[in-house]
């Protein structure tokens, strides 16, 4: 028996490690795993950076930010494994809601867009939006929605980071307007009557990455038979996880204090497809949390180019940089594969993938049979090529000066 | 006299809260407020404007106040963390390794002050380089803004170089603004006007 240790944070989409661990899937893989709850994204970062966790779920920009070297504690990470897809929502609350109900709006967005500009001609103060951490998938999608609506989320908003478990307390108290988070706290705010869920991350993308396990560079290189049984173990556990008739036991062991500690029928409504949005509205969302299906395990080196393509659009990452190499160095489907192939799942060949082009499902041919695929739109129906993620990035409203653009051409040719 | 550091604590047990206090005014050090985690720690850190601010890293408002150094409108702090014994080996190793700057449970008056002294000093030499690298970006883009102008200027006025330059410089010195507002108005009313 191997020893390790896995931190994560007390969120529905912690589901694989959880489940890996209860129905025995770790040990089924000769491993004794100790799951460590963690109280913030920076505890994760920094114990997984100095040893004192072998590895841990992240969001799924966390090890490219270490690993380019822009969180605030860097160091080469690897992930060859992504946890979910989808999982998220934006939530405003109930007075943001009655304004962006009022007028006749084709969209969320546009409605938000509205009050918005209402309030900047009326001298009202800005908006202020909460999302979880600088380089979460949180920041990027409701970035993403804001902008192809037309609001510039460094301009027209106050934008900052509040934790997930005082979100629901924010917006009572009226710190906050509107956040993005993963379940059950958008949940529990609609629940209060404090908020109603304005879109979801499905919504913004469909079937888009999430969180990931991430472990150190050094630990994947040292220990790469361990890395791998840890990777067999979590891709039965994910395989579990989706499966309908399994769902409300896992809504049952996420529930317990020792990792999400929510109310089970809090976790239950979206894990079985039913996201209430609030004023007794509710949405079935069959493919809110998706764990295993549609090859959601597999990390595609694309969906890192598309972060990193983020990265740069807002200004986080302010050197030029090859994004492909950087995509290449975090994200290792070469490593998934090894691991799908031990226990006969079928994998992608491929390391990339274009998206905003699937508008239904779709198959994807492998040498194992064809796999089923989901939908990959984005709200504002862009699509995305990541050989071409520079054209992509140009595209796109940015904060970029020219000669960083010049550079990072040269540099990506 | 010299002003004494002023401290804020984060931390939910008030018993342990209290030990780090005394530990701290023991240091020389002054303790400005003692806080439990809450939604509103960056509106409060803000009001209180401490000098350094202790959390104790099993509060989950720690991604908050890091978050809170990307913004500018808030003054940025330097952090300290707070650990129990239980986690102390491996948080040694994060001092060493230069993480961050951490102070493990049981804490004697010796040991406080160098903690937190090396935390204020990082933290001010790291803000000193961002203002740095910031100056010199924002040297570059007037220096861009100003390039564009001087072109505006040769092709719509069919002027030479130095002329435009001139006439640039001319008109900034005449409302005693800076070049490169002068060129950043130029650009504006080109972009609207051709």
């Amino acid at each position: 028996m191997k020893t390790l240790r896995l931190g994560f944070i007390p969120l529905s989409d912690c589901a694989v490690l959880v489940a890996a661990q209860e129905k025995g899937l770790f040990r089924r893989h000769g491993l004794a795993v100790e799951l460590a709850r963690e109280a913030s994204w920076a505890n994760v970062r920094d114990k997984v950076a100095v040893g004192a966790l072998d590895g841990a779920q992240m969001l799924a920009g966390m090890p490219i930010a270490a690993t380019v070297g822009v969180d605030a504690v860097a160091g080469p990470l690897t992930t060859a494994f992504s946890l979910n897809l989808n999982g998220n929502a934006v939530t405003v609350s109930r007075a943001l809601w009655e304004q962006m109900a009022a007028g006749d709006d084709e969209s969320t967005g546009a409605a938000l867009r509205r009050v918005v500009s209402e309030r900047r001609s009326a001298g009202a103060a800005r908006l202020r939006f909460a999302m979880v951490y600088p380089f979460a998938t949180h920041n990027y999608e409701l970035r993403y929605w804001m902008a192809a609506a037309g609001i510039d989320p460094d301009e027209d908003i106050d934008l900052s980071v509040i934790a997930p478990p005082r979100m629901v307390e924010a917006m009572a108290r009226g710190a906050i307007d509107g956040f993005c988070v993963g379940e059950p706290w958008g949940s529990l705010a609609v629940e209060r009557g404090l908020g109603r869920i304005a879109v979801t991350k499905y919504e913004i993308w469909n079937n888009s990455p999430e969180k990931v396990l991430a472990v150190r560079q050094s630990f994947a290189e040292r220990e790469p038979e361990v890395h791998r049984a840890l990777l067999r173990a979590l891709l039965e556990a994910a395989a579990w996880c989706d499966r309908d008739e399994n769902r409300p036991e896992l809504a049952r062991l996420l529930a317990e204090p020792c990792y999400v500690g929510a109310e089970e029928r809090l976790l239950a409504g979206p894990l079985c497809g039913q996201l209430s949005l609030g004023g007794g509205e509710v949405a079935s969302l069959p493919e809110f949390h998706v764990f295993h299906r549609y090859a959601a395990n597999f990390p595609w080196t694309s969906h890192a180019v598309w972060l990193l393509t983020q990265m740069l659009r807002w200004g986080q990452i302010d050197a030029p940089i090859d994004v492909l190499a950087a995509a290449r160095r975090v994200y290792r489907p070469d490593l998934h594969r090894e691991a799908a192939r031990d226990l006969g799942i079928a994998v992608p060949a491929e390391d990339l993938k274009s998206e905003g082009i699937h508008a239904h499902e779709w198959t994807l041919a492998t040498d194992r049979g064809a796999l089923r695929m989901g939908r990959d739109l984005f709200c504002d129906g862009q699509q995305f090529h990541p050989e071409r993620a520079l054209a992509y990035l140009a595209r796109s409203e940015m904060r970029m000066p020219a000669p960083m653009l010049d550079a990072l051409a040269a540099l990506n040719s | 006299m010299e002003k004494p550091i002023r401290v804020l604590i984060v931390d939910e047990n008030d018993g342990r809260a209290s030990l780090l206090e005394s530990g701290i005014v023991a240091a020389g050090f002054e303790v400005v407020a003692r806080l439990i985690g809450c939604a509103d720690l960056c509106d409060k850190i803000g009001v209180i404007q401490p000098d350094v601010v202790l959390i104790d890293m099993e509060c989950p408002d720690r991604d908050a106040l890091e978050a809170m150094s990307y913004i500018s409108r808030h003054q940025p702090r330097p952090t300290v963390m707070t650990v129990d014994r239980s986690d102390s080996e491996s948080i040694r190793a994060a001092v060493q390794a230069g993480v961050s700057a951490y102070i493990v449970g049981g804490l004697s008056p010796e040991r406080v002050r160098p903690v937190l002294e090396v935390a204020i000093a990082r933290f001010n030499e790291f803000q000193t380089l961002r203002r740095e690298l910031e100056s010199a970006k924002s040297h570059l883009e007037e220096r861009k803004v100003i390039e564009r102008a001087k072109g505006i200027l040769m092709k719509s006025r069919h002027l030479p170089e130095d002329e435009a330059f001139r006439l640039l410089r001319k008109v900034a010195m005449d409302r005693k603004v800076k070049l490169a507002e002068v060129a950043r108005e130029v650009v504006a009313a080109a972009e609207l006007l051709l």
